[in-house]
């Protein structure tokens, strides 16, 4: 192997076959998959890619976690800001559970992803060996895909269909287990070969004419159209191809929080967060538009509220590449499947240009009363305990809207979601569909290395940052620059406020204590400050900014503030609530 | 014989055939949609296809049509599953095998076999001096049938295979299956064909 380490390129296509390990076969596979970052954590089954790695740190870079979880979350997060594929290392038994959340993060969020685990030899399987865990079993519910090798020949083939898989068609958690045999195996490597067909997997269904007609007849004779955005504009680079539809056509356009950005916050056209939490207007008006035309997202149920009172009185158009998701919560009348980059241009072509002046003036009636009712004194409370709304509008002035997003799980994550601005696509980093606390730490490091030129900011809660503060190890370790602003009201917020608005204020659990964050920051080396005073704010946000290197900001916000407006469970879209 | 079985809830016996890769754990893959809902496959037969490498599965499971076309969707959508159909009982020709031990001096001496064989269709396997196994295709009704007939003759053992089933308008898989095996598939591939036919299917 040394002979091979001499030699400046890489094995990608070498003349004649070489003899090199498993390991080597996996490593080369990865840099042929353009794949520059690994986010892993080493151990036992692992042992002989670690063991490899030692001679690859000048083409890849492996950022060593503190935790599994952290590297899938890392992952994803590098996933979701690149639109590369991220990957994570893992070794067998606790090292493998350890990244089940992450995947199914991943695979309900449609993140590209490839885990490489290792495990156990081959002739150990099944004889509950030192950790070993049925890794491929316990992860089928949460991939796209999984598969084990046994035989270091499988490698290179096994790994361009893992790449292949996660980033085609709608995007997914891969993961490859890797038995230690097959690490060290030696074989006769004839270079790798991307995988562009599997004969089984149809990533891109066949576009439909017809239906691209009617929806566009549809779309044509509507009064009160009505667009419902997803993550699926960002994940088929569309964003360009979508903002050309809304435009010709002038169709208000709300966005799932999965699909924000892929439009600028200020554009005109754009009218704000659909969901539980969302806007006002686009809650209201799903259920007094004409024709739903829903692109690129899936209907969750956070989005929809109760699905029998759901925008009844449409036309639905459901663009969307996964044909399974049509239909799946509820029924289209015009089922577009395909690529939304492919179907929006052919949907734009037959589109009419359009203004529909005063029912865009509808929405804008309604963003002035939730302006008044919500956002005011969310925004510019004046006195009193200080908001998150605030701390992001502060944000806002200073980032320009140029900044990444990272939140995990909570009242802050839909406070940041609601108010941050985004003047660019893949700068809302979030756990959507999961909701995983503990997401916002690791997949804020993840996001800086998927988009180093970029600042990236991880608004995190404070029950959330303790489930993975371990995280401030790896960044201090990788020197990688994340500014994390904690948003600390001394409570699991959002479950507060559900016992306070559904439970008789019965608190059950949902009062946390917390270490002094900025001490914390501080044993990792990591520059912070405590923010308690509105007037401090600013500066102490512009400090974070300007500073070289990572930070950590705690602003202490209202203990008991509710995040408003809010759709209860079980209520229409309409029944949305603003206090 | 129509055997629609439906219900009040406007749930019936629906049949799924599923063309995949012969790989490891798909079999996992398909069942976890099912245990995911918390929803019974009634029964499962899994075996080659007529083409190589190719494996059909023919679910049996009891439930609405709209549920059963999301589940079709589900399975399809799995990365080595090439096809899915599903079919109402009056749109396949179906048959389950049954095997039948019984003890060989009863059978002898009560029983008038060539009777008992001719009015149930069923064959003799194996005849040996302390049993004798019997064998019979047909539908669910028709293997209970003998059950009940063996029954007071001390009946030994009995098992009955899973459905198979034959979808009646179906043209096979080999010229599908070439179709998919293009880079680009023609008009043959058809993804969801029951969402092309939203009148046929999603009349409730």
């Amino acid at each position: 192997m040394e002979t091979i380490q001499a030699e400046s390129n890489t094995l990608t296509a070498p003349e004649k076959t070489v003899t090199v390990s498993g390991s080597v076969a996996l490593l080369e596979g990865l840099i042929a998959e353009g794949v520059d970052t690994i986010f892993g954590y080493p151990g036992g089954a692992i042992m002989p890619i670690y063991d490899a790695l030692y001679d690859y740190t000048d083409k890849l870079k492996h950022i060593l976690v503190r935790h599994e979880q952290g590297a899938t979350h890392a992952a994803q997060g590098y996933a979701r800001t690149s639109g590369h594929v991220g990957v994570a290392f893992a070794t067998s038994g606790p090292g493998a559970t350890n990244l089940v959340t992450g995947l199914a993060d991943a695979q309900i969020d449609s993140t590209p992803m490839v885990c490489i685990t290792g495990q156990v030899f081959a002739h150990l399987l099944g004889t509950d060996a030192f950790q070993e865990t049925d890794v491929i079993n316990i992860t089928t519910p949460v991939t796209k895909w999984n598969y084990q090798i046994t035989d270091a020949t499988e490698i290179p083939s096994v790994l361009a269909k893992a790449f292949y898989i996660a980033r085609s068609g709608r995007p997914g958690p891969v993961l490859i287990d890797i038995t230690k045999n097959a690490q060290l195996q030696l074989f006769e490597y004839e270079g790798y070969t991307a995988c562009e067909h599997i004969r089984s997997y149809r990533p891109k269904p066949n576009i439909r004419k017809e239906y691209i007609e009617q929806a566009a007849e549809l779309i044509n004779s509507a009064k009160k159209p009505f667009v419902l955005f997803g993550q699926g504009v960002l994940l088929g680079n569309a964003e360009a191809e979508f903002q050309a539809f809304i435009e010709k056509t002038g169709i208000p356009a709300a966005w799932t929080i999965l699909g924000a950005g892929a439009i600028p916050t200020d554009h005109p056209l754009n009218v704000g967060m659909l969901g539980m939490h969302g806007n006002y207007g686009p809650n209201v008006q799903t259920n007094s538009c004409d024709v739903l035309i829903a692109i690129g997202m899936r209907f969750d149920d956070r989005v929809t509220g109760r699905l029998d009172k759901y925008a009844k009185q449409a036309k639905v158009i459901h663009l969307d590449i996964d044909p399974a998701e049509i239909d799946k919560n509820v029924k289209a009348d015009v089922p577009v499947w395909g690529d939304c980059k492919e179907t929006l241009p052919l949907l734009t072509a037959l589109a009419e240009q359009k203004e529909h002046t005063e029912w865009l003036a509808e929405f804008r009636a309604y963003d002035k009363a939730e302006r008044e009712a919500v956002i005011e004194k969310e925004l510019n409370p004046g006195e009193g305990e200080m908001t998150m709304g605030e701390v992001l509008n502060k944000l806002n002035e200073l980032t320009g809207g140029n900044a990444v997003i990272v939140t995990d799980v909570g009242q802050h994550q839909m406070v940041a979601c609601r108010y941050a601005r985004f003047n660019e696509t893949r700068s809302n980093i979030t756990s959507g569909g999961l909701g995983t606390m503990g997401f916002g730490l690791p997949a804020a490091i993840g996001a800086k290395f998927g988009a180093p030129d970029r600042t990236v900011v991880a608004i995190i809660g404070d029950g959330g940052f303790q489930m993975t503060c371990q995280e401030l190890g790896t960044i201090m370790q990788s020197g990688v620059n994340v500014k994390i602003l904690i948003l600390n009201n001394r409570f699991l917020g959002m479950v507060r406020q559900w016992q306070q608005l559904f439970h008789d204020k019965r608190y059950s659990f949902v009062d946390i204590t917390s270490p002094d964050f900025v001490k914390l920051a501080d044993a990792y080396y990591i520059a912070g400050k405590k923010v308690t005073e509105r007037d401090d704010l600013g500066n102490a946000l512009k400090e974070m900014l300007d500073h070289d290197g990572s930070y950590l900001l705690e602003v202490m916000v209202a203990k008991e503030n509710n995040v408003f407006p809010m759709v209860p469970q079980g209520s229409s879209v309409s029944e949305i609530r603003l206090k | 014989m129509s055997n629609s079985n439906e219900t009040d809830n406007g749930k019936q016996e629906f049949t799924i055939t599923a063309y995949t890769e012969n790989r490891i754990g798909i079999l996992n893959r398909i069942a976890i949609i099912f245990s995911r809902r918390k929803i019974n496959i009634e029964s499962l037969n899994t075996s080659p296809s007529e083409i190589e490498h190719i494996h059909r599965f023919n679910i049996v499971i009891h439930e609405t049509e709209e549920v059963v076309s999301k589940l079709a969707r589900q399975i399809e959508k799995q990365v080595e599953v090439l096809k899915v159909y599903y079919n109402r009982n009056e749109d396949i020709i179906w048959q389950e095998m049954a095997l039948y031990k019984v003890p060989t001096d009863v059978i002898a001496e009560k029983v008038l076999v060539e009777r008992l064989l001719r009015e149930n269709g069923a064959r003799v396997v194996v005849i040996r001096k302390d049993y004798t196994v019997f064998e019979t295709t047909g539908h669910r009704e028709e293997t209970d049938k003998l059950i009940e007939v063996l029954q007071p003759y001390g009946l030994i053992e009995f098992v009955r295979s899973a459905r198979v089933a034959i979808i009646k308008d179906s043209e096979g898989f080999n010229r599908k299956l070439r179709e998919f095996e293009r880079r680009e598939p023609g008009e043959e591939v058809i993804e969801n064909e029951y969402l092309d036919q939203p009148k046929n299917v999603f009349s409730m």
